[in-house]
C-alpha cells in the first residue's frame, strides 16, 4: 500500500476547512484510507539520522496516508484533495486543448519495438510552480514510478522544460555506444555505456538499470536539434530539465505496456493542469509511429456506464431511490444521473478512475459514500450442512489421542516442501535440551511429494512422526505408541489384513534397530533407533528412536 | 510422604517427644500460658528446640494455641562476651603491666593491647615514659582500678539490663560490645483438644486401615494445601493447533465445509489468474512469491476456462473493461508455494461452478507461503483461515452480518469496516475491532466480494454472488497466549514449557 506524505496545513487549506487529528483520521478510514503517521520533516530525520542532522529542518506537521494501490488519483496532495472534498459535490472536468502548434509536440516513434515498445506525450502549457507545487510534482512521478509503473519497468515518465527543447521529438532506440549526452543534474556528457556503469552505485537509479541493461539498444529521445531529453527508464537529459520557473512542461511517457502508459499520463495531467493558465486544460501531443499512423494523447477518456438502481442495492444491502444513489456516486467524483427510464443510473467515469473496470466497482464506491458501517448487517439465509474433510478429521482425532498417550505436539516449518516430518521433530528436541527427560514429541502435518499424475507435479501427503528422547533409546516406547496407534486406527497386529513389522535397511537409524511398518501387506513407514551418526548431527546427545509413517491408507 | 508433610515437622522430628511432653505439663500448670523463651531458658535448651515443639503439637491439631509475639532485648555481641568473661580490654592492660613497667612494644604485640592502652590512658590508669632507656616505657598510676565496661555487660548478660540507662547501654551499643535484638516467640496456651500425651499420627490411609477398620482410632497427619501436586506425566496439544481447533469448531457451528487445502504447491494460474489477480502485479514477483524451480510449472489446466480466464484479463468481457494486456500462459503456468488458500477457494467455486448450483458454505485454515520481511510477528509462511459463502442475491450487509457472528463466536462483539482494495475482490473490507487493553481499532481480519471477473468465467450463473474474508491463525494465537514473538510459537525453536504450561483454548472468554 502507497503511502503519501503531504503537509497538513497545506491540505487543510486546500479542503477549505481543519480537523483534529482524529476527525480526519476519522474522515480517512470511511473513505478507504489510513493515516498511518502524524510526523514533520525533522522527526523524520532525527529518526533516521539522529537529532544533530535533523537540526534546522522543517518541524511543518506531516500526514502519512496510506492509499490503496490501485488509487494512482490519490498519490500526491492535489489528488488527495479532489477525492477527499467528498462532501462539495464537485467534479472537475478535464479537457484537452489543440496544441498550439501541432507539429512541434509531435513525438515520432521508430524502431524502439524490441526494447520499450509504446511511447504518449503532452503538454502543460502555461502553468505556475510553487516551492510546493514543484515538490509535489516530482513526488507524484516518484509514486507513480514505484506503483503502477512498477519500478518503471512498465511505464517511465520524464518531465521537461518545453520552452528549452524544440519539437518534433524523436523516440528511438541505439547502441548505448552511440548515445551520449549530459544527464541530468551531471556536468559532462556520457555515452549510456559510461552511464550504466556511473549508476551501477548510485542507490536510487541502480535499480532500473536492469530493464535495458542487456538490451543490444537503448530507448533514447531527441528533440529536432538532436539534444537528447531521456534515456528511459533510467535518466533524463540536464538540458531540459525542469524548475520553479518552467511555464511549459512537456511530458512522455515510455512504456511496456500501453495501457499503463496512458493511465500514467492521464494521471499527471489530471493532477497539475490544475496549475495552468486554464485549469484542468491539457494541451494535446500528437505520436507517430513507424507505420504512419498517428494518435493523440491524453486521452483523457470520460465512460459513460449504465446501471440500475436495484443493481446498487442489491448487491449492497440497502433501499435507497435512484436519485440518492446518483447523489452518492456524484459525492465520490463519478458525476451520477437518473436517466428517468426506470431506475436507470447513467454514470461517468473520469480519466482519473483507471480502476473502475466493471459495475462492481461502482457499486462500490456507492457503498463507501453511504459508508460500510451505516449498511445494516444481515444474515444470509443460506441452509446448508457443514462436512469436515475426511483427512483432517482423522487428524484432529488422532492429535488428541496421541496427546493423551504421552506424547507432546510439535509444529515445524513446511516452507522448505519437506519430504519428512522427523528433522523438524528432533531440531525441537535440539533448541529444547534443557527440558527434563525424556522427551516425547509427535507432529501430524503435510509434506510435498513429487507426482506426475497431479496438474501441478506435486501433491501432499499427510504423516505422523513421532520421537523418543531419553537416556536409552526407548524402542518399545516408540514401538508401543506404533501399537496404540494402530489399536486407536482399528488394525489388529496380524501379517496379511493386519499390521507388522520387519526388518529394514535405513541409514538413518542404528544397524539392525529399523523396522518397516507394514499395514494390510503395504509398506506405511518406518521406526528404528536412530543412528549416533544423524544424533549427533542434529547436536543431540541421548539415544533415540523414532517412527514416520502415513497416515492417508487410514482413511 | 508427599508434599502436603509440613516441613517443620520432619525438621523437628516426633522422635523428640520428650521437649514436647514437658512442653505440654508446663502449659498445663499455668492458667494463662507460656512464652517460648521462658521455657527455653528455663529448660537451658536453644529456643530454636522450643518453636520446633510448639510448630509439631501445632501440627496435631487443636492440642495448643500459639500466639506469635515479638519483644526486643538488649544482647551482648561477641566482643562484648570476651569482656565480660575475660574484662574490658583497658584493665587487662593494666593488669599485665607490673610493677617496674613493660616496654610499649610489647604490649602493643597483646591482642588487646592498642585499644586497651589508648582507653587506659584516657582513664589515668598508665603512664608512657617516653625518656625511658630502651624505649617507651608503660607504668601504672594507681594502685587499683575499677572495670565498670565488665560489670555493666555482666548485668545485661543476666538479664538485667533495665538496671542501666538508656545513655549507658547507647555508649555500649557503640562500643560495638551490646547490640538491641527483636526475639520472636510464642505465647503458648491450651488448645480446645489439650492432652499432656501424645499420639503418634498416620500420614496416610492404608489398605490395611481400610480392612481392619483402625483407621477410625487412628490420628492422621494434617495435609498442607499450600504445596503444589505432583504434576501428570502427559502429552500436550500446541497452543496453535488448539486454536486452530476452536476456529474449526466455530466455522463447522455455523454450518461451513471444510475445504481440501492439502496442495501446498500450487500454478499460478489458481492462485493468481483464476482470481483475476493481473499478471503485473507486485504480488507476484519473485520478492514476495516463492517460485518453484522443481517441478517449476503446471501442466494441465481446464483448457476452456483458461481461455475465458485470458480473455477477462486481456480484453474484458462479462461487463469487464479487463486489464488490457498481453496476458501469457507461461506466467500462469508457474508454480509457486501458495501465498493463500483463496488458490483452493477458486479451484472449489469452479467445481462448484460444473454442477447445478446449489449455495455452498466452505472454509479452510492452513499453511500459506509469502516471501516476507521477518520479523517479530511475520514469518514467511503462516496458517490463513477462510471463509466463503456462495448463493444467490449475498449483499455486502449479510457479508457484515457474517463476520459480525462469526467473530462473536471469537468474543468480539465491537466491528467496524473500512473500505480496503485487493485485486479479487470488490467491494473489499478490512474488518477492524475495538481493543479494550489498546483502546484502539485494530485490524483483525480482512473480507470482501469476489469480482465478476472472477466468478462468471468460472461459470457461476450471474446473480450467484460469493462473499469471503481471511484472517490469520498466528495472530489470534498470539494475542490469546500472550505470545510477543512469533518464533516462540512455530518452528523448531518452540519453547516447550511454553507448549507443556499451555491453557485450553477458549475463544470467547
Amino acid at each position: 500500500m502507497p503511502t503519501v506524505g503531504v503537509k497538513r496545513d497545506l491540505l487543510f487549506k486546500a479542503l477549505g476547512r481543519s480537523y483534529t487529528d482524529e476527525e480526519f483520521d476519522e474522515l480517512c478510514f470511511e473513505f478507504g484510507l489510513e493515516l498511518d503517521e502524524i510526523t514533520s520533516e525533522k522527526e523524520i530525520i532525527s529518526r533516521e539520522q539522529g537529532d544533530t542532522k535533523a537540526s534546522g529542518a522543517s518541524d511543518v506537521i506531516l500526514y502519512k496516508i496510506d492509499v490503496p494501490a490501485n488509487r494512482y488519483d490519490l498519490l500526491c496532495l492535489e489528488g488527495l484533495v479532489r477525492g477527499l472534498q467528498v462532501f462539495k459535490n464537485k467534479c472537475n472536468r478535464y479537457q484537452c486543448d489543440l496544441p498550439v502548434d501541432p507539429m512541434f509536440a509531435a513525438l515520432h516513434s521508430p524502431q524502439t519495438e524490441a526494447v520499450r515498445p509504446h511511447a504518449v506525450a503532452a503538454v502543460l502549457r502555461n502553468i505556475t510552480f510553487t516551492q510546493e507545487r514543484y515538490d509535489s510534482f516530482i513526488e507524484l512521478q516518484e509514486k507513480l514510478h514505484q506503483n503502477i509503473c512498477r519500478k518503471r519497468s512498465l511505464v517511465a515518465i520524464g518531465t521537461h522544460d518545453l520552452d528549452t527543447i524544440s519539437g518534433p521529438f524523436t523516440y528511438t532506440a541505439k547502441r548505448p555506444g552511440d548515445i551520449s549526452f549530459k544527464p541530468l543534474n551531471q556536468t559532462k556528457e556520457y555515452t549510456a555505456t559510461q552511464l550504466m556503469s556511473l549508476y551501477k552505485t548510485d542507490s536510487h537509479l541502480r535499480h532500473y538499470l536492469h530493464i535495458i541493461e542487456d538490451k543490444p539498444l537503448y530507448p533514447v529521445i531527441y528533440d529536432s536539434n538532436g539534444v537528447v531529453l531521456s534515456m528511459p527508464p533510467i535518466i533524463n537529459g540536464d538540458h531540459s530539465k525542469i524548475s520553479l520557473k518552467t511555464k511549459n512542461v512537456f511530458i512522455e511517457c515510455t512504456a511496456t505496456d500501453q495501457t499503463k502508459a496512458k493511465t500514467v499520463l492521464d494521471m499527471m495531467v489530471t493532477m497539475f493542469s490544475e496549475y495552468c493558465a486554464q485549469p484542468f486544460t491539457v494541451e494535446e501531443a500528437e505520436v507517430v509511429y513507424p507505420d504512419g499512423k498517428t494518435c493523440i494523447y491524453p486521452e483523457l477518456a470520460y465512460r459513460k456506464e449504465k446501471l440500475s438502481g436495484k443493481f446498487i442495492n442489491q448487491k449492497v444491502g440497502i433501499n435507497e431511490s435512484t436519485e440518492k444513489i446518483a447523489h452518492l456516486l456524484t459525492r465520490m467524483c463519478l458525476l451520477s444521473q437518473a436517466t428517468g427510464a426506470g431506475d436507470e443510473i447513467e454514470v461517468e467515469i473520469p480519466p482519473t478512475r483507471s480502476d473502475i473496470i466493471h459495475a462492481c466497482d461502482i457499486m462500490e464506491d456507492a457503498a463507501i459514500a453511504y459508508g460500510f458501517n451505516n449498511i445494516t448487517r444481515t444474515t444470509p439465509r443460506t441452509y446448508t450442512v457443514a462436512n469436515q474433510f475426511p483427512l483432517n478429521k482423522l487428524t484432529e482425532l488422532l492429535r488428541q489421542d496421541l496427546a493423551a498417550a504421552g506424547f507432546t505436539e510439535a509444529l515445524n516449518f513446511a516452507l522448505v516442501a519437506r519430504t519428512t516430518l522427523l528433522p523438524g521433530l528432533l531440531k525441537t528436541i535440539a533448541a529444547n535440551r534443557k527440558m527434563p527427560l525424556p522427551l516425547k514429541l509427535f507432529e501430524i502435518s503435510d509434506v510435498v511429494l513429487k507426482d506426475e499424475t497431479k496438474d501441478v507435479g506435486a501433491r501432499n501427503s499427510r504423516r505422523f512422526c513421532a520421537v523418543y528422547y531419553n537416556k536409552s533409546p526407548g524402542f518399545e516406547v516408540i514401538h508401543g505408541l506404533l501399537d496404540r496407534t494402530m489399536q486407536l486406527l482399528e488394525v489388529k497386529p496380524a501379517r496379511g489384513e493386519g499390521y507388522h513389522i520387519q526388518t529394514a535397511d535405513d541409514s538413518t537409524f542404528f544397524p539392525g534397530r529399523c523396522a518397516d511398518i507394514f499395514v494390510r501387506g503395504k509398506n506405511v513407514g518406518r521406526l528404528g533407533v536412530l543412528h549416533p551418526d544423524v544424533i549427533n548431527r542434529f547436536e543431540l546427545t541421548m539415544p533415540c528412536s523414532a517412527l514416520e509413517m502415513d497416515i492417508e491408507p487410514f482413511l | 510422604p508427599t508434599a502436603y508433610c509440613l516441613a517443620s515437622v520432619s525438621l523437628y522430628s516426633m522422635a523428640d517427644t520428650g521437649v514436647l511432653e514437658t512442653l505440654l505439663q508446663r502449659v498445663e500448670k499455668v492458667d494463662d500460658g507460656v512464652d517460648s523463651l521462658a521455657v527455653a531458658t528455663s529448660l537451658g535448651v536453644d529456643h530454636q528446640v522450643i518453636v520446633g515443639a510448639v510448630k509439631s503439637l501445632q501440627a496435631l491439631g487443636d492440642v495448643i494455641s500459639a500466639e506469635l509475639r515479638s519483644s526486643k532485648h538488649w544482647e551482648l555481641t561477641e566482643e562484648g562476651t570476651e569482656i565480660a568473661e575475660q574484662g574490658s580490654h583497658e584493665s587487662r592492660v593494666f593488669s599485665c603491666i607490673p610493677q617496674e613497667g613493660l616496654a610499649q612494644s610489647e604490649l602493643m604485640k597483646l591482642p588487646f593491647g592498642k585499644i586497651g592502652f589508648s582507653k587506659a590512658m584516657s582513664s589515668k590508669w598508665i603512664r608512657v615514659d617516653k625518656a625511658h632507656e630502651g624505649g617507651p616505657r608503660i607504668f601504672r598510676t594507681v594502685e587499683s582500678i575499677d572495670d565498670q565496661v565488665r560489670e555493666k555487660l555482666l548485668l545485661v548478660q543476666k538479664g538485667h539490663s533495665t538496671q542501666l540507662e538508656e545513655k549507658e547501654k547507647n555508649e555500649l551499643k557503640k562500643r560495638k560490645l551490646l547490640s538491641e535484638v527483636t526475639v520472636k516467640s510464642y505465647w503458648i496456651t491450651k488448645g480446645n483438644s489439650f492432652s499432656t500425651t501424645i499420639t503418634k499420627q498416620e500420614t496416610e490411609l492404608t489398605p490395611e486401615m481400610i480392612a481392619s477398620g483402625n483407621w477410625k482410632e487412628k490420628k492422621f497427619k494434617p495435609y498442607n494445601f499450600e504445596a503444589m501436586g505432583v504434576a501428570p506425566d502427559c502429552g500436550h496439544l500446541h497452543p496453535l493447533m488448539k486454536v486452530r481447533t476452536q476456529f474449526r469448531q466455530i466455522f463447522l457451528e455455523m454450518g461451513f465445509t471444510e475445504m481440501p487445502t492439502n496442495n501446498f504447491i500450487e500454478s499460478s494460474f489458481w492462485n493468481f489468474d483464476s482470481l483475476f489477480q493481473p499478471q503485473q502485479h507486485p504480488a507476484r514477483d519473485q520478492h514476495d512469491t516463492f517460485f518453484l524451480s522443481d517441478p517449476a510449472h503446471a501442466h494441465e489446466f481446464p483448457q476452456d476456462y483458461l481461455e475465458r480466464v485470458k480473455k477477462v484479463h486481456s480484453e474484458g468481457g462479462y461487463g469487464s473493461q479487463g486489464y488490457k494486456y498481453d496476458w501469457k500462459i507461461e506466467e500462469a503456468q508457474k508454480n509457486i508455494l501458495r501465498t493463500h488458500t483463496t488458490a483452493v477457494s477458486a479451484r472449489m467455486l469452479y467445481k462448484l461452478a460444473q454442477q447445478k448450483f446449489t449455495p455452498v458454505k466452505y472454509f479452510s485454515i492452513d499453511r500459506v507461503f509469502r516471501n516476507e520481511t521477518l520479523d517479530a510477528t511475520h514469518l514467511a509462511e503462516f496458517h490463513q483461515i477462510e471463509g466463503v459463502v456462495a448463493d444467490y442475491g449475498l449483499t455486502l450487509g449479510d457479508l457484515m452480518g457474517v463476520l459480525h457472528q462469526f467473530f462473536t463466536k471469537l468474543g468480539i462483539t465491537k466491528l467496524r469496516f473500512k473500505p480496503a482494495y485487493n485485486p479479487y475482490t470488490e467491494p473489499s473490507m478490512e474488518v477492524f475491532s475495538y481493543h479494550e487493553g489498546l483502546k484502539k481499532w485494530v485490524e483483525v481480519g480482512n473480507s470482501g466480494v469476489f469480482r465478476p471477473e472472477m466468478l462468471l468465467p468460472m461459470g457461476l450463473p450471474e446473480d450467484v454472488s460469493v462473499i469471503a474474508w481471511g484472517l490469520s491463525l498466528e495472530r489470534p494465537t498470539m494475542i490469546k497466549y500472550g505470545i510477543n514473538n512469533i518464533r516462540e510459537l512455530v518452528g523448531h525453536k518452540v519453547n516447550l514449557q511454553m507448549v507443556y504450561d499451555s491453557p485450553i483454548c477458549r475463544l470467547d472468554s
